[in-house]
C-alpha cells in the first residue's frame, strides 16, 4: 500500500500543487524579491538590497507610528471581542428562549463588507459626534474606540458561533460531577468549563488576533487615517506607501514582507501558547 | 514520505524563484522602438484594436459609444477601461505589468511624464499636435512632445447670482455689483456683510464647506494651493510650472494670502469648523445647488454636479465665476485659474503601427464631425484644438463663464502651477495639516514649516526614486 502511494504520489497531488504554487507560493516568493527592488511595475526592477528595508524605517515614522497604533487596537479589540462574546455565548446557551434567534441576529453583521460597514458606521458616529459638534476625525481617539466598537460589532457574533459549540461539546457528567462536589458557579466556570473549551479559545484568539492586527477595509473606510496618518494602521500604510508615492514601491513590498512575518510570528506564538493549554476529553 | 514531500516542494519553490527572476530580468531590457509616432511609412492595417486607459469615471459610458462608432467606421475596436474615481495611477501600475498594456494613456502633466517617461512616445509628428491651438500647453522635453492637452479647465469662485442680487438690494450693501469685486479686501467686505445679513438672504453661510474629508481635500490643498504657488513662481519668460518644478525649496512667500482666503472661506461658511473634517465634495456642492450658500470653489467640471442633484434651485443663468482673491498686489486683473491636468499619452512600447492607430483615433475624436459633437456635447471639454469653431464651443455656463474670463482683455489668467507640486504625498500631508489647523489642534506657522519641509524630502525622494 505503502509503495503505491509513493508511487503515485506525485500525480495525484500535482493539481492541487500547481494551483497553490500559481497562487500562494509564486506571489509569495516574487513578492520577497520585489522587496528588494526598485521599481514601478513589476516587470521592470532593479536590485537595490536592503535599501528599501532601511528606508522603511528611516524615511519618516510612520510605519512605526502604525505599528504601534495597530498593536494598541489589537490588544484592547482581542480582549474586548472575546469577554463580551463568550458572555453571550455563556447566555445563549442557557436555554432561554428564541436562543436561535438571537444567535442568527448576533452573527448577521459578520456577513457585511468591511468597507460598507465602515462608511456605515463613519455615518452613525458622525451623528452621534455632531451633538458635540465634531466629527470621527477631529480626534484620534475618536477613530480609535470607533474602529474598537466597530470590529466588536462585526467579530462578537462570530465568534460567540465558536464559543457556543465549545461550550455545547462540554459533557453533562462533569458538571454534574462538579456540582456534586459542591462546586459554586464561579468554580464551575474556571475549572471546567474554560479548560473544556480550550481549543475553542485557540480558534477565537488566533481569529480576532490575525484579523485585527491586518485590517484594513474597516480602516480604509471609517478614517483613513484621519487625522493625519494617527489613526492608520500596518495595512494601510503599506497601502499608502506603495500607491501614494512614486518610486516607494519597493518601500511598501519591504514593509509588506515585514509585515507578513510579523504576524505570522504573533499568529504561530499564539497557537503554541494555547495550544498547550489544551486537555484531552 | 515526509522527504519527498520536502524535496518536491523545494524544487518546485526554486524553479518559480528563478522562473520569478529570469522573468523580471529580460523584460527589463525592453527594446522596442523609441522613434516618434506619426511616420506615414507606418501601415496600421494589421492593427485590430487599441487600448484606452480613461480618465474620467464620470464619462465612461459616453466613450463607449464613441468606440462603437469609430469601430464601425474603421474596424478597429477601441478598448476603454475606466480607472475609478482616485485610483487612476494603480490602474495605470496594474495594466502596464500586462501582455496587452494600454497604447493611450493619461499624464497629469510634467510630474506624471517624469514618472512614465519610459512608456511616454514622442508626438511632434502627429496631427493632433499641429492642430493643438497653444503649443505651449503641450508637455514637452527636449524636442520631442510627450502630452498632448485634450481639455482646459478653470475654478475659481462660483456665485449664485440669484443670491448676490438680493444681497445688492439690502439697505447698506458694500458693493451694488459683482463686477465691482476685483480685490481680497473688497470680497471679504462683501462676505462678512452678507453673513451678517444671512438670515435675510435665506443662506446658511456664504461659501459651501470647506470639504476637508481625505480624499475630498484636493479643492485647498490642490487648487487653492495654486495661487500662493503661481505668485511665488511666476516668471517673466517661461511657464511657472516648470520654475516650479525645478524648484526644491518652497519659500512660501504668500502663506498669509493663503490664509486670508482660507480663513474667509472657514469662518463664513455654512458649516461649523469642526463638522469640516467629514465633508465630502459632493456633499458641499448639493450645499451650493440647494441654495444654502451663495459661494463656492470649484471648477467648470462642477456644473453636471449642480445640476444634477435633487432639488437643484440654482439656474443656469445665474451661475457664473469669480477668480480667487488672495490679497496679492495687482489682482485686480487677475483672471481664473486656467490650465489642465488631462494630458493624452501614446505608450511607447508597444509596436509602432499600434502607435500611429492610437493617434489616428485621438484625430478623429477631434476633427472629424461625429467626433468633435461628441467631445462638444457629451464629454464637454473646452478642447484646446483649431479643428473647432467658435459655433462649436461647450454650452454649459461654467464652460462658457470661463471662456468669457480668457477673452477678457487686459486680464491674466492664473497657470495650473500646482502641476509642479513634488508627489502626491505632499498633497496629502497638506491637507491633513489644513484639517487640523481648521480644528484648532494646530497653528498656522507649524502648517507652513511642515509644507515647506515637506517640500524638500518629497522633492529628494522623488529625485533618487
Amino acid at each position: 500500500m505503502d509503495k503505491v502511494i509513493k508511487k503515485w504520489f506525485p500525480l495525484f497531488a500535482l493539481p492541487t500543487f500547481v494551483a497553490f504554487s500559481i497562487a500562494f507560493l509564486f506571489p509569495f516568493f516574487m513578492g520577497l524579491y520585489l522587496s528588494f527592488c526598485k521599481f514601478k511595475v513589476v516587470t521592470n526592477t532593479t536590485f537595490v538590497w536592503f535599501d528599501n528595508y532601511v528606508k522603511a524605517f528611516t524615511a519618516n515614522g510612520d510605519f512605526l507610528n502604525a505599528l504601534w497604533f495597530t498593536t494598541k487596537f489589537t490588544i484592547v479589540s482581542v480582549i474586548s471581542i472575546n469577554i463580551i462574546a463568550f458572555i453571550f455565548a455563556m447566555l445563549l446557551t442557557k436555554s432561554l428562549k428564541g436562543t436561535n434567534v438571537f444567535r442568527t441576529i448576533f452573527f448577521m453583521p459578520n456577513l457585511i463588507g468591511g468597507i460598507v460597514l465602515g462608511y456605515i458606521w463613519s455615518m452613525m458616529i458622525n451623528g452621534v459626534l455632531l451633538t458635540w459638534q465634531s466629527t470621527i476625525t477631529t480626534d484620534a481617539k475618536y477613530g480609535f474606540w470607533g474602529l474598537v466598537i466597530l470590529m466588536n460589532w462585526q467579530m462578537i457574533g462570530y465568534m460567540m458561533i465558536i464559543y457556543i459549540s465549545g461550550i455545547q461539546n462540554i459533557s453533562p457528567d462533569l458538571l454534574e460531577a462538579a456540582e456534586i462536589d459542591g462546586a459554586n458557579g464561579w468554580q464551575k466556570l474556571i475549572h471546567v468549563t474554560l479548560p473544556q473549551i480550550m481549543p475553542s479559545i485557540t480558534i477565537c484568539l488566533f481569529l480576532t488576533l490575525t484579523n485585527s492586527f491586518r485590517l484594513f477595509d474597516q480602516n480604509y473606510a471609517l478614517t483613513a487615517g484621519a487625522p493625519g496618518k494617527q489613526t492608520q494602521m500596518l495595512a494601510l500604510d503599506i497601502y499608502t506607501t506603495f500607491y501614494g508615492r512614486v518610486g516607494w514601491q519597493g518601500v511598501g513590498q519591504a514593509k509588506a514582507v515585514i509585515f507578513s512575518i510579523l504576524v505570522a510570528a504573533i499568529a504561530l506564538t499564539q497557537l503554541y501558547l494555547t495550544r498547550s493549554k489544551e486537555v484531552e476529553n | 514520505m515526509k522527504n519527498l514531500k520536502r524535496v518536491i516542494a523545494l524544487s518546485m519553490a526554486g524553479c518559480m524563484m528563478a522562473g520569478a527572476m529570469a522573468a523580471c530580468n529580460t523584460e527589463g531590457g525592453d527594446t522596442s522602438s523609441k522613434a516618434a509616432v506619426g511616420e506615414s511609412s507606418v501601415d496600421t492595417k494589421d492593427v485590430k484594436s487599441i487600448y484606452f486607459l480613461n480618465f474620467k469615471p464620470e464619462i465612461a459610458d459616453k466613450y463607449a459609444t464613441i468606440a462603437e462608432q469609430y469601430k464601425k467606421e474603421t474596424g478597429i475596436e477601441v478598448k476603454v477601461t475606466t480607472a475609478a474615481s482616485g485610483e487612476y495611477e494603480q490602474t495605470l501600475t496594474a495594466e502596464m505589468a500586462k501582455s496587452e498594456p494600454p497604447t493611450i494613456f493619461q499624464i497629469n502633466g510634467p510630474v506624471g511624464y517624469s514618472n512614465w517617461a519610459e512608456w511616454c512616445a514622442d508626438l511632434k509628428n502627429t496631427d493632433l499636435y499641429n492642430i493643438l491651438s497653444d503649443k505651449s500647453l503641450a508637455v514637452t522635453k527636449d524636442d520631442g512632445v510627450y502630452g498632448i492637452p485634450y481639455a482646459v479647465e478653470g475654478y475659481g469662485i462660483i456665485y449664485n447670482d440669484a443670491i448676490m442680487q438680493k444681497y445688492f438690494a439690502t439697505s447698506g450693501a458694500k458693493v451694488t455689483s459683482v463686477d465691482e469685486i476685483n480685490s481680497f479686501d473688497k470680497l471679504s467686505a462683501v462676505v462678512e456683510d452678507m453673513t451678517a445679513k444671512k438670515a435675510d438672504l435665506g443662506i446658511d453661510g456664504v461659501f459651501g464647506s470647506t470639504s476637508l474629508k481625505t480624499g475630498d481635500d484636493w479643492r485647498w490643498q490642490t487648487h487653492l494651493m495654486d495661487l500662493p504657488l503661481y505668485y511665488e513662481f511666476k516668471t517673466d519668460s517661461g511657464s511657472s510650472i516648470t520654475s516650479c518644478l525645478n524648484s526644491t525649496e518652497l519659500k512660501f512667500t504668500y502663506a498669509d494670502n493663503y490664509k486670508k482666503i482660507f480663513d474667509l472661506y472657514t469662518n463664513n461658511s455654512c458649516t461649523e469648523k469642526s463638522l469640516l473634517g467629514g465633508k465630502t465634495v459632493d456633499e458641499s456642492m448639493a450645499e451650493f445647488a440647494t441654495g444654502k450658500c451663495a459661494m463656492i470653489q470649484n471648477g467648470n467640471w462642477a456644473w453636471g454636479q449642480i445640476n444634477g442633484i435633487d432639488g437643484n434651485q440654482v439656474k443656469a443663468e445665474d451661475v457664473k465665476f469669480l477668480p480667487i482673491y488672495t490679497g496679492v498686489d495687482g489682482e485686480e486683473k487677475q483672471g481664473l485659474c486656467i490650465g489642465t491636468e488631462n494630458y493624452f499619452a501614446i505608450n511607447s512600447k508597444v509596436d509602432a503601427a499600434t502607435q500611429k492607430a492610437s493617434a489616428d483615433f485621438l484625430n478623429w475624436l477631434f476633427t472629424s464631425e461625429y467626433g468633435k459633437k461628441a467631445v462638444k456635447d457629451d464629454l464637454g471639454f473646452i478642447a484646446p484644438f483649431t479643428s473647432f469653431g467658435d459655433n462649436e464651443k461647450p454650452e454649459d455656463p461654467l464652460a462658457k463663464s470661463v471662456l468669457s474670463w480668457m477673452e477678457k482683455d487686459g486680464y491674466k489668467s492664473v497657470e495650473w502651477t500646482f502641476g509642479g507640486i513634488p508627489s502626491e504625498n505632499w498633497k496629502k500631508e497638506f491637507g491633513a495639516n489644513l484639517l487640523q489647523y481648521v480644528q484648532g489642534q494646530k497653528e498656522w506657522n507649524a502648517v507652513v514649516d511642515e509644507a515647506k519641509s515637506s517640500w524638500t524630502t518629497e522633492r529628494e525622494a522623488a529625485a533618487t526614486a
